[in-house]
């Protein structure tokens, strides 16, 4: 035993006989990280409070400002205003179709990058982290410029190819998390034992990354739902969901879009708990 | 033959089947998105009117004068970034911590909490602000009724109202990386800082802090990035004084239909924000936190 391993088990055994500092213990409990803890995340709940609550207030005014009673009023009348609804529609149509070419286009990527060997990985590597590192507003602005020189029109069409555009890059990084973590042993035992390397993929490797492709199918359908900046200046005439609300911020926000927020952003925790809970029990 | 054959091929057969797993995705990334803001350089040199058409004159001049037309904004809109982003990370360091050190069994439903506000849209989220901060509305109208404040007290359409917006919003991404660069740390470390004699405020400047610089790093380019650019919360929360680059990217844009000044301004913005984070990577003295 060497000597420094004989003072450090002396100290370990008999506190008292090192320097006559107190010991004090890092990481010790105290009560004023948790109650830090739990005010910085009321913090960010008071909007998603405030969006919920004032969808259910009974205002006769023309600003939805302050409380004034409880109806269930604009639930039931969620969709008189005609234009609101089709907004809604166009988001969750533009969001459906997006996710999924950018979920196939995202991953076929991902599984290039992370089992397969080929020049230049390291530059394609850096180049999907280009669009996550660039201001929506450039993006959005540059866009612009391409499509009116080009002269193709604005509407649908480009609100499409804009949001997979920038749905490509979180799809990426999300699934290599997933294609990173897990072993290539089961691929070789599939190969071993003569499947085809179409067969092995559909059977070996595509469940054991499913729950990646998920959870990036979840966040690209968020990311294009949520878009606004990149979407206003690709939009021409066509309206989504926050094209709209933003519209109307100007001349007060009907408590409706609160009760669709409401709807949004329950459906969207349901399905993101339901996933987690789905992918313990497969654990 | 037939038995030497098969490492080289298959690592050829490989290499082609990477290519095609590429090619749709990149090539969508290199159309839409490399091809955009290369043309967008050669808009930035166009002179012209909308009416007329923009022609590709190599007007260097538009840069000059952009500057010269816009500083305002281009400094509000950093100077902006840079408070929101130390405010970030004020706040989300402790949060951070305390989910990594003290989060336990409970670290996966407080990191929920944390992003659960991504479940609601970016523009109602920020319009919710507006709601909470209007001048009569439910705060500032109480504590006004109570006399606490003077009647004409405002928070809206100031640059603390922007800021406030663009804090709120921003804070998760500050915390993710932070969290992840804190979870990794080694808790035998801090035990040894311990057995050290050392005290918990050294524990935490000589292991802590400077292992979980890369999350700090990292939580500051996603915070300074989009805010940055962000329009959103300027034009919601706040007025004619507090606009920002990207309000005046929007408006030349899309409403005075002056592509050429968008662009140049564009470009700025980008050339600001890259200046930012390289002046940020070498103050922060760490060649491996880029690896």
């Amino acid at each position: 035993m060497s000597d420094v391993e004989a003072v450090l088990t002396l100290e370990r055994a008999e506190p008292g006989i090192g320097p006559r500092r107190k010991r004090k213990r890092v990481g010790r409990k105290g009560w004023v990280l948790p109650v830090y803890m739990a005010l910085a995340i009321a913090y960010l709940f008071i909007p998603i409070g405030v969006m919920i609550l004032f969808g259910f207030n009974n205002f006769k005014g023309k600003f939805n400002f302050t409380w004034e009673g409880f109806t269930l009023r604009h639930w039931r009348e969620l969709f008189i205003f005609r234009d609101l609804t089709i907004a809604l529609e166009n988001s969750l149509l533009i969001a459906a179709i997006v996710t999924v070419i950018s979920t196939v286009l995202g991953t076929l990527i991902a599984l290039a990058l992370t089992r397969h060997k080929f020049r230049g990985r390291s530059g394609t590597n850096l180049f999907i982290f280009l669009p996550m590192a660039t201001p929506e507003v450039v993006m959005g602005a540059s866009l612009l410029a391409l499509f009116v020189t080009i002269g193709l029109a604005r509407g649908l069409v480009t609100i499409l190819i804009s949001h997979i555009m920038f749905d490509i890059s979180f799809v990426v990084v999300t699934v290599k998390a997933r294609t990173q973590g897990f072993n290539t042993e089961w691929e070789e035992a599939a190969k071993d034992l003569g499947a085809t390397p179409w067969v092995t993929f559909w059977t070996v490797t595509f469940p054991l990354i499913l729950p990646g492709i998920m959870a990036a199918a979840a966040l690209a359908f968020a990311l294009s739902i949520d878009d606004y900046v990149v979407t206003t200046f690709n939009a021409g005439q066509t309206v989504t969901f926050p094209l709209w609300v933003f519209g109307a911020s100007r001349f007060g926000v009907p408590p409706q879009v609160n009760v669709m927020g409401t709807i949004i952003f329950a459906v969207g925790v349901v399905l993101a708990l339901l996933n987690v809970a789905l992918q313990r029990r497969r654990v | 033959m037939a038995v030497a054959v098969p490492s080289r091929s298959r690592s050829r057969r490989g290499r082609s089947v990477a290519y095609l797993l590429l090619a749709p995705g990149l090539l969508w990334l290199l159309v839409f998105f490399a091809w955009p803001i290369g043309q967008m350089f050669f808009t930035s040199l166009q002179t012209g009117s909308f009416e007329e058409g923009y022609q590709l004159t190599w007007h260097f001049q538009t840069y000059a004068d952009v500057v010269g037309q816009f500083n305002t904004q281009l400094v509000r809109s950093l100077v902006y970034s840079l408070i929101v982003t130390g405010g970030c990370l004020l706040i989300g360091y402790p949060l951070a911590y305390g989910i990594a050190m003290r989060g336990g069994k409970w670290k996966n439903a407080l990191l929920f909490m944390v992003i659960l506000p991504f479940f609601v849209s970016f523009v109602i989220r920020t319009l919710s602000w507006k709601f909470i901060l209007a001048d009569d509305g439910m705060v500032l109208g109480t504590l006004k009724n109570w006399h606490l404040l003077p009647d004409d007290f405002r928070v809206l359409a100031t640059s603390i109202a922007v800021i406030a917006g663009l804090m709120y919003n921003f804070l998760p991404f500050m915390v993710l990386p932070l969290y992840v660069a804190l979870e990794k740390l080694d808790p035998s470390l801090l035990e040894a800082a311990g057995d050290l004699y050392s005290n918990r405020r050294t524990a935490f400047l000589k292991v802590t802090l400077p292992l979980s610089l890369p999350g700090v790093f990292a939580g500051s380019l996603l915070t300074f990035i989009p805010v940055a650019g962000d329009f959103v919360n300027a034009s919601l929360l706040g007025s004619v004084n507090t606009t920002m680059l990207g309000n005046v990217i929007q408006r030349e844009m899309l409403i005075n239909n002056d592509y050429p000044t968008g662009a140049a301004i564009s470009f700025i913005l980008m050339a600001a924000i890259l200046i930012g984070v390289f002046v940020y990577a070498r103050l922060l003295g760490t060649e491996e936190l880029t690896g």
